[in-house]
């Protein structure tokens, strides 16, 4: 209401066109009206205005008697001060146009008066321009806005977070509290750089410190020093950089000259270099045994060292390429032989044992006494007992009386090599008589040993297969060469060995006259003596010979098989070693034993498929299966349904069928159903049935964050647990996404977040924009 | 040169001749060879550095053998999960109010229904200190942010301010300072940084501790405010619950509040999150909580149902992660920020309405203060071993930590965690309550079936309980 009557008041003050503002009456709202009352009043009293003086004064009167009659107190008006013709509550009283009061007129008095201040004068042009000005709001209404600008300022103010926020919701993991500092031991650097001087004391200190450009950090050396440090004089450089230069051309003159060397072929001119350098080498170091010992002894300790290697390595050991064509040459050549000795002269120098030399007998009795440790020749003695070894044949710490024994082949060997190994072996044999005197002893007592235990009957056979394959071998006349003979002497021996086996199960299959199971039973020998004896080069050929064996196996013609096998063997100037090492031991009891035949057999067939099969024997899981899968099939299939029922629409009773046409139309036929899964795969049954106990811990529908159910599985699939993943990703994995220190207390985020995430915001627009650059 | 090392053995028993053959060559033989470097530890406190062969052929079904693991963990996670730690008797009505300690994490001070004010030392379960604070009910009690001293208001008009030592052998029990009010005051609470603390009643008041007069006073309508939380971490901005079902915002430094939302329901406390500025939680009676985004008041952040009666108190955690709820129906539950159900509910038989809770500031343990004058301590992780763990310890904990995550979509799993033991009134009111939910959706569903497309829209279960925001 109040506002209302105030908008007509304005109106009425416009009409009667006092040029005074809304302004100034917005300015001292309350001097104009307050009551609605009072603005009635008023009203009439405008109109009254207009009429002439007189008849104003009586309606004056009037009113104020009926105004008296009402009983309400009218509020007083505003007193004028002004010197005016006439009188009225409104405060500027303008009668005639010409009266009316300017704007443009006060203003022009405020600018006569130098005391209005300028800002006043300024307001007041500015409402001489404009033409009027909206009401106020009420309070109801500016207090919302003043609310909601606060409010806005607010939320601007508090979105200041969201950055910190999402981060952290983002992050893998949180350390709280926020602001804590690392634990543990920092680098030093860090301490020291973070460190800062605070109390005037330090600051005084530190200033003087860094004006005097005194080092702070790393107490050592001045910048000054450091530098007089590194300067170096324009002369001294230049000589050491001619020295310098002077070294390297030096060295590669040296090193062009040691190619250059090396690469000449003649034998001659290295022999004599190397003499040249043995002797300069001599002479130096006799001087320095004078001069300085103890690098003298350092450079026999390298000798030693040198020759130890020496020992180990196959060098100067006859087994050379040059080596082998010197011992064809031998025979024939006075040169080539010498220079074989020498050979083994200098192997012998290099693999004399140095320390053992003063107290040798003690040690190598030792090692005699001990069954483990020992040493070659020990064994030896063992040989007539294995006569299929071939080391122990010929070799240089035999007994005299086996000596004997075997003197024919020895004998027929020698005669035929030329005898200048012999000569190098009968050396050998000088120098270790002593050591094997005692030796023997121990040999002698444990053949005694072995001969009250072992089977002799045996024995004997074997040894004379063995003295019989020997002098066939020795018939053969093709070695040339000592050694070489020697090995294929072994794979002969081998070969010996493998046909005896092949003759003792001939010897169980005496009974079968039948040819196939004689090859039945020579296939299972080939298999059980082991594949690598297939593996071999010249496999075929010994197979042939095998097979040819077998077949006359009543006569035995054993000496020219193995006369066969020796020169199928012949061409091979080495062991070979898959051969020998890779052989069961199984095929020697054979030969050995015989008498444990039986077991042997059974232990052949006592394999794995054997064994299973032997378990298994009762029940056929092939076709139990094949049954149950074809069951299951079954089941799948589509069946015909018969709905037939006897009488309806028919003649009913015993003996009567029902009708093709009916049966054709009561006859249900479903679909196939579809292919089965496993229909190609014979030995799977695939069930295609949904497994009630499975799926109750199975996922029915797609979880929440997951998008598809690919992405859902790559997540299952992928294991978490140190069982498949290293530790370092297993820690990684399975971080835990808040971490809360014991016994802190957390502080609500801080004002600080909010700077440090600023600033590392800012440093990683920098690296994004650099990246962006580059 | 080649030579041969023949061992003979004979046994006596079965005369079976046993030969090995072994030849030794004088050549190179490669041997395995290790560098003792890679397998021998430098110390006895290193670990033993076992080699392991990663390849996944070796290690098959992966998958079941990680759900297996995780189905053990989450029983064993059940299994030991012993959340009620301690009771604190010794108030003689029930608990009305209850405030951490700022700077001391075993420290407790609550407040009861006769007045009384309690110190309490949490390690010790003991009661430190008591003192007559007030004549009838103790409403807010807060700590001073420097924790130095603390302030009680109470049903006799008067804001009291404590020393929080004792006083001395022979000294009387005096407040340092007491401030008489015109009116009744329901709640208190303290400025992060300031001396400053903020009052509520029948008007909010913002008062600076030197003075004995408000600085600022906000009204907005007439009614009585419930409770006053200042924001942690803008801390010039505040919020207040008034019985008109309103929320009200508030900036210290203006002169006029800033916002306010009208629910369906009265509100009867809320809580700011202290590591997200803008969200804040209202424990509402009509027993859900909602999370308000503070800049957009037109509908909640999140919804959280799971209580059967008014919500009466609720704190964050001080990881801002999750929150708790204290209500009228006897439990406590624990809702994740943004979860719509608790992940936690504790209840013991004695415990009556439970009238305040606080999270303590490490972020371990629960306080819940009830009707039936105890406090109560618990585990804020029900199956969380306390102490210091063993590294191993951590690893495999953290470990199986992320396989229940990993599967926690899993039908069994699920239930396995989600299974509570509710006492029966609540639990029948769960149901109850479901049955109604599910009628009301169903009729609301009937009759937008039965009318003209668009005239019964859709409303979501956020803009349900919001009925106005004023501004």
């Amino acid at each position: 209401m109040a506002k209302v009557s105030k908008a007509k008041m304005s109106k009425k003050v416009f009409k009667k066109s006092s040029e005074v503002t809304v302004n100034s009456t917005a300015l001292k709202p309350e001097v104009v009206y307050d009551d609605d009352d009072d603005l009635k009043g008023a009203d009439e009293e405008i109109i009254s205005e207009e009429e002439d003086g007189e008849d104003e004064r009586k309606r004056q009167h009037l009113l104020e008697a009926i105004s008296a009659l009402g009983g309400k107190r009218r509020k007083a008006l505003g007193e004028r001060s002004e010197a005016a013709v006439q009188m009225s509550e409104f405060m500027v009283n303008a009668e005639d146009e010409s009266e009316r009061v300017e704007l443009s007129d006060l203003i022009q008095i405020i600018e006569k008066t130098s005391t209005v201040p300028a800002k006043t004068k300024k307001q007041l042009k500015n409402l001489q321009r404009s033409k009027t000005i909206e009401c106020p709001l009420s309070k109801q209404e500016s207090e919302r806005i003043q609310r909601d600008v606060a409010f806005q300022k607010a939320a601007t103010d508090i979105s200041r977070w969201k950055s910190i926020i999402s981060q952290n919701q983002r992050a893998e993991q949180l350390m709280f509290p926020l602001n804590q500092e690392p634990s543990g031991p920092k680098p030093m650097e860090r301490v020291v750089t973070g460190w800062k001087a605070q109390t005037p004391l330090e600051q005084e200190i530190f200033a003087l410190l860094s004006a005097n450009k005194q080092p702070i950090n790393d107490p050592i050396l001045t910048p000054i020093e450091q530098a007089s440090m590194r300067a170096m004089s324009l002369e001294e450089a230049k000589v050491r950089r001619a020295e310098l230069q002077k070294a390297r051309a030096l060295q590669s003159y040296y090193e062009a000259q040691a190619r250059r060397e090396k690469k000449i072929k003649s034998k001659k001119f290295h022999k004599v270099q190397n003499k040249a350098k043995r002797k300069e080498f001599l002479k130096q170091f006799d001087e320095m045994v004078k001069t300085d010992p103890a690098a003298a002894l350092e450079e026999l300790n390298k000798m030693e060292v040198a020759r130890m290697q020496e020992r180990m390595s196959l060098k100067h050991q006859n087994s050379g390429k040059w080596a082998k064509s010197r011992a064809i040459m031998a025979k024939y050549n006075e040169g080539a032989r010498k220079a074989m000795q020498q050979q083994l002269e200098v192997n012998k120098h290099l693999t004399q044992k140095l320390v053992t030399s003063l107290n040798g007998d003690d040690e190598e009795e030792e090692e005699a006494g001990d069954p483990e440790l020992l040493p070659d020749f020990v064994n030896d003695a063992e040989q007539d007992l294995d006569s299929s070894n071939p080391w122990m044949r010929g070799r240089l710490s035999e007994d005299p009386t086996e000596e004997e024994a075997n003197s024919d082949t020895v004998g027929l060997t020698t005669e035929q090599s030329g005898g200048m190994e012999y000569i190098a072996e009968e050396e050998e044999k000088v120098e270790e008589t002593e050591d094997n005197v005692i030796l023997r002893e121990f040999d002698s007592r444990r053949k005694l040993r072995q001969a009250l235990e072992t089977d002799t009957a045996v024995e004997m056979s074997v040894d004379e297969e063995e003295e019989e394959e020997s002098k066939a071998a020795a018939e053969d006349g093709y070695a040339s060469d000592k050694e070489e003979e020697r090995l294929c002497e072994f794979t002969n021996l081998f070969h010996e060995i493998v046909e005896g086996q092949s003759r003792v199960e001939g010897a169980g299959d005496a009974g079968r006259t039948d040819t196939s199971t004689q090859l039945e039973a020579e296939v299972i020998r080939i298999r059980t003596l082991g594949s690598v004896e297939l593996l071999t080069q010249d496999n075929s050929a010994t197979d042939k010979v095998h097979v040819e064996s077998q077949k006359p196996l009543s006569t035995e013609n054993l000496p020219s098989t193995t006369q066969k096998a020796g020169k199928s063997r012949k061409r091979k100037k080495k062991i070979q070693l898959k051969e020998v090492l890779t052989k069961e031991t199984k095929v020697m009891k054979v030969l050995l034993a015989p008498t444990i035949e039986a077991s042997e057999e059974l232990e052949e067939k006592l394999d794995q498929r054997g064994l299973i099969k032997e378990a298994f024997a009762g029940d056929d899981v092939i076709s139990e299966f094949l049954k149950d899968k074809r069951k299951q099939e079954d089941v799948g299939t589509s069946k015909i349904l018969d709905l037939t029922l006897p009488g309806w629409g028919e003649w009913g009773g015993t003996g009567l069928k029902p009708s093709r046409s009916k049966r054709r139309r009561f006859r249900v036929k479903n679909a196939p159903p579809p292919p089965r899964k496993d229909q190609h795969l014979p030995s799977v049954i695939i069930s295609e049935k949904r497994n009630s106990f499975i799926s109750l811990h199975q996922v029915n529908s797609l979880p929440f964050p997951f998008e598809n159910h690919t992405q859902f599985e790559s997540t299952i699939r992928s294991p978490l647990g140190r069982t498949w993943n290293t530790e370092r990703t297993v820690k990684k994995i399975t971080k835990p996404k808040v971490v809360t220190q014991l016994g802190t207390i957390i502080e609500p985020m801080a004002q600080e977040e909010l700077v440090k995430v600023k600033v590392s915001a800012g440093k990683n627009s920098c690296v994004d924009s650099l990246k962006i650059k580059y | 040169m080649t030579s041969i090392h023949r061992h003979y053995n004979v046994s006596s028993a079965n005369a079976l001749h046993v030969y090995a053959f072994s030849v030794h060559f004088q050549m190179k033989v490669k041997v395995l060879s290790r560098n003792p470097d890679d397998y021998v530890r430098e110390t006895k406190l290193d670990i033993q550095r076992v080699p392991r062969n990663y390849d996944p052929s070796l290690h098959p079904f992966e998958v079941s053998r990680e759900y297996t693991r995780a189905l053990n963990a989450t029983k064993l996670e059940r299994v030991f999960a012993k959340p009620f730690l301690a009771s604190l008797d010794g108030h003689r009505d029930g608990v009305n109010c209850m405030a951490k300690h700022t700077k001391s994490l075993s420290t407790l001070l609550s407040g009861s229904c006769d007045g009384e004010v309690k110190m309490w030392n949490l390690t010790k379960h003991d009661c430190v200190r008591t003192l007559q604070a007030h004549e009838g009910f103790v409403r807010g009690i807060v700590v001073r942010y420097c924790g130095t001293s603390f302030f009680t208001v109470g049903d006799d008009k008067t804001i009291k301010q404590w020393k929080m030592e004792a006083p001395g052998y022979g000294e009387a029990e005096e407040p340092l300072n007491t401030i008489l009010g015109k009116t009744v005051f329901t709640g208190l609470d303290h400025h992060q940084k300031e001396a400053v603390f903020a009052t509520c009643g029948q008007q909010v008041d913002i008062w600076d501790e030197q003075r004995s007069s408000p600085i600022r006073s906000f009204t907005w309508g007439v009614d009585s405010f419930s409770s006053v939380r200042f924001n942690p971490v803008e801390t010039e901005l505040l919020a207040s619950c008034a019985s008109d079902r309103s929320i009200v915002l508030y900036d210290m430094r203006e002169s006029a509040p800033l916002k306010k939302v009208i629910m369906t329901m009265r509100s009867n406390t809320l809580c700011w999150n202290p590591m997200e500025a803008y969200h804040f939680t209202c424990a509402n009676e009509d027993y859900n909580l909602y999370t308000y985004d503070m800049r957009n008041l037109d509908r909640p952040f999140m919804v959280h149902m799971d209580h059967v009666s008014a919500v009466l108190d609720v704190d964050y955690s001080p990881t801002g992660k999750e929150f708790v709820s204290a209500s009228f129906d006897k439990t406590i539950r624990i809702f994740q920020k943004d979860g719509g159900h608790s992940r936690e509910v504790y209840h013991t038989k004695r415990m009556q309405h439970v009238i305040c809770v606080k999270w303590s500031a490490d972020n371990k343990y629960i306080l819940s203060g009830s009707d039936e004058m105890n406090i109560r301590l618990w585990k804020a992780n029900a199956a969380e071993k306390l102490g210091v763990l063993a590294p191993r310890e951590k690893q495999a904990i953290n470990y199986n930590q992320k396989l229940k995550e990993k599967f926690q979509h899993h039908p069994q799993i699920r239930r396995i965690t989600h299974h509570r033991h509710l006492p029966k009134n609540i639990y029948h009111q769960t149901k109850e309550l479901r049955i109604m939910k599910e009628a009301r959706k169903r009729k609301e569903r009937n009759v937008r079936k039965h009318s003209r497309p668009g005239t019964v829209p859709v409303v979501s279960e956020k803009e349900k309980h919001v009925v106005t925001v004023v501004k």
